[in-house]
């Protein structure tokens, strides 16, 4: 009987790598344990859950299935004004129901933008995902009498959650057990998603097109689909902000937070789910700590962190950790 | 306004426009580097210019050519040092160092020169207008429109006719086909990069007047940066000066006859033409 070779702990350690880790608890305990011990700080928590939901959305297209876009905030706009739209002219405003809209909304625009963009590759994809977000940005600005142009929509209404909770914009305290449930909610479906054969096939299509074509994959219809998700997801995330903080404006949609949402996901790590998490809370508890203060010094250390990022840690904090991780294994089984 | 005189405000414009968007053009054709920091170097070009005609009090056309020395310069240092490990690196590595270079001199220049707008102050003889015989016009205007003829003529020359632009235009069309017959891509590269960063801040100084100068200038232009570069296909000299020209005039009539939502039409014909034809109006196809 001879020790299990390298090829079957390989194997198992693929068969196994979707099964739930004890430590994938941790977030959505310090989650809840965020509520317990820092009440005055839920309404920075919520943005930041609210966050973490869209960089997951863009983990799914960018760090999954390999599609580099400079657009997203055009969906994570479109879930925004979806839900404002319908609460200041229609008097939907019944939030639950507003998130399945907004997630329909930009869904829908995924999927049609995604069936004609993603025919494309490389600087030209780039241009149309910047140019459909421009696009949408300026009809937001355009139409005046519906979406309220510069200024947007403020001061917005809506009912309490499942008629239970009401929104209170002093504290945050029901809008951010809210936005951590819907997190919860997305996470679940993205994890499946990105675990399933669905899951396995972007992930080729990200490393080998070439391959995952000759085996017969239905690479564009796969890359549309999740396309089309993720903006959903991130509809979601859009319309999430517009009911936490009852207003909605055309920064939802601009390339400041599309760039930022990038920076964020290859800070934490991207193509690794819980990237999203920790891009997304070390950009924003340092943005919240020095952006105020020092708002171009600020900026400048985001952008050197950038050029190092991409010139010496591509796998962002989680890769970092990773590599240490390994040496630190390495050196006590030595 | 009368047509002629929309038609001239719009050329003027789309020729600041294919100054500053050349040299990426060209850039991005030689070796497929998603530069989004252009802008930023046509932006540092206006700040020295600018500084040199307040603080040394240069006449405007010395400033001019120390800012296009300044920021050729500039650009092979940054070239040699970080670019040139890009190459080979993926596109979104290649976009995030440059959003990350381009926040870096947003930063810089705010620091330094705080974010109010500059003044480009121009000799006297460029003010006021000039009669062309059947119109009286903005006599900067004209000379811009003059600058970027020329300039267009002489890159387009220096295209065609010369031994440097011949390896260019190889190493364009097929990168390794050129590479294997001799041609040094690398060295070309530098070269290129130099002038369009030059370029670029020639761009910037002269254009002043039109689309203003201030630290958000390379995030404010650059969707039309892009635009222009990608209507005009990679690394094709006079496909982005019939696309600057095209793209100039169509949003000055557009700003004019619909001022709420005249860009819109812009995004959407960028959109519709690049789905058309991926590789621009000009460009040949890649392959």
């Amino acid at each position: 009987m001879t020790a299990p070779g390298p090829g079957l702990a390989a194997a198992r350690a693929l068969a196994e790598r979707h099964r739930v880790k004890w430590w994938e608890a941790a977030p959505w305990l310090a989650g809840i344990a965020l509520f317990f011990l820092l009440p005055s700080y839920l309404a920075f928590g919520t943005q930041l859950v609210i966050t973490i939901l869209f960089a997951l959305s863009l983990d799914l297209v960018m760090g999954y299935a390999g599609i580099v876009t400079l657009g997203h905030a055009a969906f994570f706009g479109a879930g925004a004004y979806t839900v404002g739209m319908l609460a200041a002219h229609a008097g939907w405003n019944e939030p639950l129901s507003g998130l399945v809209a907004a997630a329909l909304v930009a869904g829908a625009i995924g999927l049609a933008s995604g069936y004609v963009l993603l025919r494309t590759q490389g600087l030209t994809l780039l241009m149309l995902t910047l140019c459909t977000m421009a696009l949408l940005e300026e009809s937001a600005n355009m139409g005046h009498e519906y979406t309220g142009s510069f200024d947007g929509m403020p001061g917005l209404q809506f009912q309490a959650i499942l008629g239970l909770f009401p929104f209170d914009l002093l504290y945050y305290r029901s809008q951010y057990l809210y936005a951590l449930v819907v997190l919860f909610v997305c996470f679940v479906l993205v994890r499946v998603l990105v675990y399933s054969p669905f899951g396995q096939s972007l992930t080729g299509i990200r490393e080998n097109v070439l391959r995952m074509h000759a085996v017969g994959a239905p690479v564009r219809a796969r890359l549309v689909i999740v396309y089309a998700v993720s903006a959903a997801i991130a509809g979601v995330a859009g319309a999430l902000f517009t009911q936490a903080n009852a207003y909605v404006n055309l920064a939802t949609l601009g390339l400041d937070r599309a760039a930022g949402i990038l920076i964020i996901l290859i800070l934490g790590g991207y193509g690794r789910l819980y990237g999203a998490f920790v891009g997304a809370i070390a950009y924003m508890v340092l943005e919240h700590v020095l952006a105020k203060a020092y708002p171009t010094t600020w900026q400048l250390g985001v952008g050197l962190l950038l050029i190092a990022v991409a010139l010496y840690a591509r796998n962002g904090i989680l890769g970092i950790a990773d590599a240490l991780w390994r040496r630190l294994r390495a050196a006590v089984a030595r | 306004m009368d047509l002629i005189s929309i038609a001239l405000g719009g050329l003027a414009a789309g020729m600041v426009l294919f100054i500053v968007s050349v040299g990426l053009s060209v850039t991005m054709g030689l070796m497929g580097f998603v530069n989004l920091a252009h802008g930023g170097f046509a932006m540092l070009g206006g700040y020295v210019i600018v500084q040199a005609m307040k603080v040394w009090g240069l006449p405007f056309f010395a400033a001019l050519a120390i800012g296009f020395v300044a920021i050729a310069a500039l650009s092979v240092v940054l070239e040699r040092l970080l670019y040139a490990r890009l190459y080979r690196a993926s596109e979104l590595d290649q976009v995030l160092f440059t959003i990350g270079l381009v926040l870096v001199m947003i930063a810089s220049i705010t620091l330094v020169f705080g974010p109010e707008t500059q003044t480009v102050v121009l000799p006297e003889w460029l003010r006021g207008q000039t009669d062309l015989g059947f119109i009286r016009y903005r006599t900067y205007s004209l000379a811009i429109i003059a600058a970027g003829v020329l300039l267009a003529l002489g890159l387009w020359l220096g295209f065609e006719r010369t031994r440097i632009g011949a390896k260019i235009r190889a190493a364009v069309d097929n990168r390794r086909m050129a590479e294997s017959l001799g041609v040094d891509v690398g060295r070309l590269f530098t070269l290129t990069f130099a002038l369009g960063g030059g370029l670029a801040a020639l761009g910037a100084g002269l254009g002043a007047e039109i689309l203003g100068l201030d630290p958000q200038y390379p995030l404010r232009y650059l969707i039309y940066f892009l635009i222009v570069v990608a209507v005009g296909g990679l690394g094709r000299v006079t496909g982005v000066f019939f696309a600057a020209a095209l793209i100039g005039i169509l949003d000055f009539v557009l700003k004019i006859q619909f001022p709420k939502g005249g860009t819109m039409f812009i995004y959407a014909l960028t959109l519709v033409l690049l789905l058309w034809r991926p590789q621009g109006l000009f460009g040949r196809r890649a392959g």
